[in-house]
């Protein structure tokens, strides 16, 4: 199978020739759904604005990583000189062969791919980043997960030497996340190690961090030191922070607004003034992967 | 030299103005240009309210009438800047979707204040003038008090946009709660020497 770089899908193919580019991703991504996907989004929203990939300046400079402060600007301007190596990754809770694997030995185990997922933000804009990862799922199969395991929890570093947002009881330190087994077994749910090609920057989360394209992005943890799988229902740093506002699924959806603010539209970075709000899609657009993940579910009680 | 006092507060005043105009013109707002201008704006508003809300405290402290006479300008300017605020919310932002938009407002509480604080400077605006002052007598001033309760609405539409810290917000209020005392203060004082 043909594997594409991110230097031969640059944006302005995208424009030109939109069919190409997503035949393009469906090989990319090395599984035709996400290519499927795609298609969705593309002809359930007329706005070419969300098929052009966020630029790489943006992606890199405007994030939301309150261990390094709340401003949108302090990721980048205050993580360069964090040490990502060495970093060990610990898989264990309900398994059969707990693991301590080091950033290396996961970059020569898991071949990384790229994905291109669109990022939805709890608080309203959007990005879409050429993501390289690989699935979370093949790095759990290799721990073997016990018939107790019911959910994962992702627990980043704690270092407040380093990470001057973690001086403040901002959220509750380390970040934590959770996914339900079937969630972080799906296969569109990657780990990270880099983006547009690259090496995975620091204010993006490096050296791994979490993709899980159909939640609303804090979901997706950052520089993660643990991953442990649990038998009940992980409490998250958000659910902690606010409870009624932030729910366990936090599944992208438009129908269910946020107690303070809409969910209905979303406005995509690097548009400029002009451009407009584009309307949120059920589970940002995958649906059509995921939504059978929550047959029966009442997704206005469990948010 | 005092004539020059007035037209001065008042390029002073425009400055953020021309600074917001600057950066929509040569596309210096960044990533989320449109969010940029509704903080900018927004922020100004609750400055200006703060601002004019010191001045009497000023007079009294300094002697100078002069902080009393740049009084209506400075109030003129908070619904300068909320009007601004409001039009982009209503106007880049929403793009008229009017559904949407009232829909904001009656449901999210933070917009509801927000707008409430914005309507009751309507009638501020239209007292402001010289033969209103005069035609309402003391009516005037219990009418223009409603600037505190716009203040604190205002502070509290800050908080409660605030994803998780309050540290700004809290700032202005404090600040804010700070001024009134100083008011509550000055008629205890008044009242005692009668
Ligand atoms: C006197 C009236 C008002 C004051 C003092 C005020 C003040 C503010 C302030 C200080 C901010 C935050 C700026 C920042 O984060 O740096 C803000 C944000 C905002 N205001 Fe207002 N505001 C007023 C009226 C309104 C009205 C009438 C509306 C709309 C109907 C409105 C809608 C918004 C919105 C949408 C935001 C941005 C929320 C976000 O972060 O997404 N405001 N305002």
């Amino acid at each position: 199978m043909k594997k594409f770089k991110y230097s031969e899908i640059t944006p302005e193919n995208i424009y030109k020739n939109r069919r190409k580019f997503i035949k393009n991703m469906g090989l990319a991504a090395g599984s035709m759904f996400i290519g499927q996907n795609l298609v969705t989004s593309a002809s359930a929203n007329t706005n070419k604005e969300e098929l052009k990939l966020t630029d790489y300046r943006y992606v890199t400079t405007y994030n939301n990583y309150y261990e390094f402060g709340t401003g949108k600007s302090n990721p980048v301007e205050r993580s360069q000189k964090f040490k990502t190596t060495p970093w060990d990754v610990v898989i264990d809770g309900e398994v059969e062969n707990p693991i301590k694997i080091s950033m290396d030995e996961i970059l020569e185990m898991f071949p990384s791919e790229e994905r291109i997922y669109k990022l939805r933000c709890v608080e309203g804009w959007s990005m879409v980043i050429p993501w390289l990862g690989f699935p979370l799922n093949k790095i759990l199969k290799k721990a073997l997960p016990t018939n107790k395991a019911k959910f994962v929890k992702f627990i980043s570093v704690l270092d407040p030497e380093q990470m001057i947002g973690q001086r403040f009881p901002i959220l509750d330190w380390p970040y934590k996340e959770g996914l339900r087994l079937d969630e972080a077994m799906h296969d569109l749910t990657i780990l990270v190690t880099g983006l547009y090609g690259k090496k995975l920057p620091n204010q993006n989360g490096a050296p791994l961090r979490l993709m899980v394209p159909w939640k609303y992005g804090f979901k997706s943890s950052k520089a993660i030191v643990n991953i442990k799988l649990v038998d009940k229902m992980p409490t998250s740093s958000w659910m902690k922070a606010s409870p009624n506002e932030y729910g366990f699924y936090s599944n992208v959806n438009p129908a269910v607004d946020h107690p303070r603010w809409s969910q209905a539209t979303e406005r995509v970075i690097g548009g400029g003034i002009i451009s407009p709000r584009i309307p949120t899609t059920m589970f940002n657009g995958y649906g059509d992967e995921v939504a059978n993940l929550y047959t029966g579910m009442d997704l206005k009680k469990y948010f | 030299m005092k004539s020059i006092f007035k037209p001065g507060v008042f390029t002073l005043c425009l400055i953020p103005f021309f600074i917001i105009t600057y950066k929509i013109f040569l596309n210096k707002l960044g990533p989320e240009p449109v969010k940029e201008i509704t903080h900018f704006t927004g922020e100004w508003t609750l400055i200006f309210i703060c601002i004019t809300l010191s001045m009497s405290p000023l007079k009294r402290f300094t002697n100078f009438t002069f902080w009393i006479k740049i009084r209506r300008m400075l109030g003129l300017f908070v619904f300068f800047y909320a009007t601004l605020h409001l039009l982009t919310y209503v106007v880049i932002d929403y793009r008229l979707d009017w559904s949407q938009i009232i829909d904001d407002v009656v449901k999210k509480k933070f917009i509801f204040i927000g707008f409430a604080a914005w309507l009751l400077l309507i009638p501020l605006v239209l007292t402001s003038s010289q033969k209103m002052i005069i035609a309402l007598k003391h009516n005037w001033k219990r009418l223009h008090k409603l600037i505190y309760i716009i203040a604190i609405f205002g502070s509290l539409h800050f908080i409660w946009l605030s994803k998780t810290i309050y540290f700004k917000p809290l700032i202005y209020l404090i600040i804010i709660i700070f001024l009134l005392i100083l008011r509550i203060n000055f008629k205890r004082i008044i009242s005692k020497t009668r």
